[in-house]
């Protein structure tokens, strides 16, 4: 929450030692992160764990127990269901009636975190009666965050930190009819589960492993530089079926001209896409 | 009055103005907005507290009465030099070091996403002694550390006098920390970005 004025914060010298570090050893490429974000997020393990640069780089080369730990703190998780409701009316309104004319729809949520989003669409499509039909894919490079997705329990207080959300999609009914709630915890319906897969991927460094309508990736790009957020986008090009769509965070937006001419701009404000060309 | 030529140098010199406030702001910010000249030649960066979720047309309004481009940040956004930016809400502004903005959904800091602490800490790493900064009216500390460290890499920090804020305590939390170079009351800081 807070630090203090005279909180130790690195030089750039040595934020580059450090992706160097992490990228022999553990094999995680961080060199195309924004520098800024990522510098922002080293600060903070270095406050928590009360560590100079120097522990920092001994217990990232002795410690392998410290990396996950390491990596659950530079990824960002921060997450809500139905984050953006604009999107979420969005897409229900200008992308799902294109969807529901497929006999599958398969669709790949890239960067998932704990599932939040992942689940947001799945209780979308189940309201439009495609939940059986529609197969979503969560992926992310954090294990320990797809074990909570896997779990879709979530805390109510969370859950319902995101009533307000709920209501500005224009969904029926409340967010918490989808779950069960037991005490303070609330499980999300087996039904809106069980057409859900979550497996580790990493974006830097994997490669295609299906054919999607869709594919949603937002707030992901805004911790990359633009030249690894055109390699992705690459990937997500070729990931996609003729005509596919593709959500990013509504920060976000295609500047490569190079893509802009590859994907048709179909709400300039949530920025949702979809594939031209071939 | 405050205001010596140092401090008038000072501001002159300066490539970035910083803004941050939050409850009781909104009104000094309009009205700051719509005093710049259309050749002010600087950055201005402006970060509100602002609710998640309520579609505001505070960039409508604002660019509506602006003489300067106004934008609503969005991500790798390139820093332009005579121009205002605005904060989206839900997320937070960083600078990066090739000249433009990076935006972070990390956890709000003080209960705020924006967080003014967050773009100040991160100014401060990147313009330094280049910028000005004013933080004003708010009813909790967030932006007090930031202009600290602004203060620290010699930036020109100025603080809302916390007789003129509506709300003392986000002022009165900078002047506590030490953070603000200059305590100016609201007719002084108009004077000075005037000069």
């Amino acid at each position: 929450m807070m630090g203090t004025t005279d909180k130790e914060s690195l030089t750039t010298a040595q934020i580059i030692e450090l992706i160097d570090l992490v990228k022999k050893i553990h094999g995680f490429d961080f060199s195309d992160y924004t520098k800024a974000s990522f510098k922002r997020r080293l600060d903070r393990i270095m406050m928590l764990k009360k560590y100079n640069f120097y522990d920092l780089k001994h217990i990232l080369v002795n410690n392998p127990d410290f990396f996950q730990e390491f990596l659950e703190e530079i990824t960002v998780n921060v997450t809500e269901m139905f984050r953006d409701p604009a999107f979420y009316k969005a897409l229900n309104n200008q992308v799902v009636p294109y969807l529901s004319t497929y006999q599958h729809i398969k669709i790949w949520c890239a960067g998932c975190s704990s599932g939040e989003e992942v689940y947001s669409l799945a209780i979308l499509l189940n309201e439009e009666k495609l939940g059986k039909k529609s197969f979503i894919y969560g992926t992310d490079i954090n294990t320990e965050v797809l074990k909570e997705a896997r779990k879709g329990i979530y805390s109510l207080r969370k859950i319902k930190s995101y009533a307000e959300n709920y209501l500005f999609t224009g969904l029926p009914g409340s967010i918490t009819d989808h779950f069960t709630i037991m005490y303070d915890a609330a499980a999300i319906h087996s039904e809106l589960k069980q057409n859900t897969l979550f497996s580790v991927h990493n974006l830097i460094s994997d490669t295609i492993f299906n054919e999607f309508q869709m594919i949603s990736c937002r707030n992901v790009f805004i911790y990359f530089e633009t030249e690894l957020q055109e390699r992705i986008l690459d990937l997500f090009y070729k990931s996609l079926c003729p005509l596919g769509y593709l959500c990013l965070g509504n920060k976000e937006t295609i500047r490569s001209d190079f893509f802009r001419k590859k994907f048709k701009v179909i709400n300039q404000k949530e920025n949702i896409y979809q594939k031209i060309g071939s | 009055m405050a205001l010596n030529s140092d401090i008038v140098k000072r501001w002159h010199n300066s490539k970035v103005l910083l803004i941050g406030g939050s409850a009781g702001s909104f009104k000094i910010i309009f009205r700051l907005v719509k005093s710049f000249p259309h050749n002010l030649n600087k950055t201005v960066i402006i970060v509100i507290h602002r609710k998640k979720n309520f579609f505001s047309e505070i960039e409508k309004l604002f660019a509506e009465n602006s003489r300067m481009l106004l934008r609503e940040i969005s991500d790798k956004e390139v820093i332009e030099a005579n121009a205002i930016y605005i904060a989206p809400a839900n997320y937070h502004t960083l600078i990066e070091r090739d000249g433009h903005f990076g935006l972070d959904v990390s956890d709000a800091v003080w209960y705020s996403k924006p967080s003014i602490d967050v773009t100040f800490e991160s100014a401060a790493d990147i313009f330094s002694s280049d910028c000005t900064a004013i933080l004003l009216s708010g009813a909790n500390q967030d932006g007090a550390e930031g202009l600290a460290m602004l203060r620290k890499s010699g930036a020109l920090t100025i603080a809302q006098h916390p007789d003129d804020a509506e709300m003392a305590e986000m002022p009165k939390a900078a002047i506590k920390l030490n953070a603000a170079e200059q305590v100016l009351r609201t007719t002084e800081i108009f004077e000075l970005l005037q000069t």
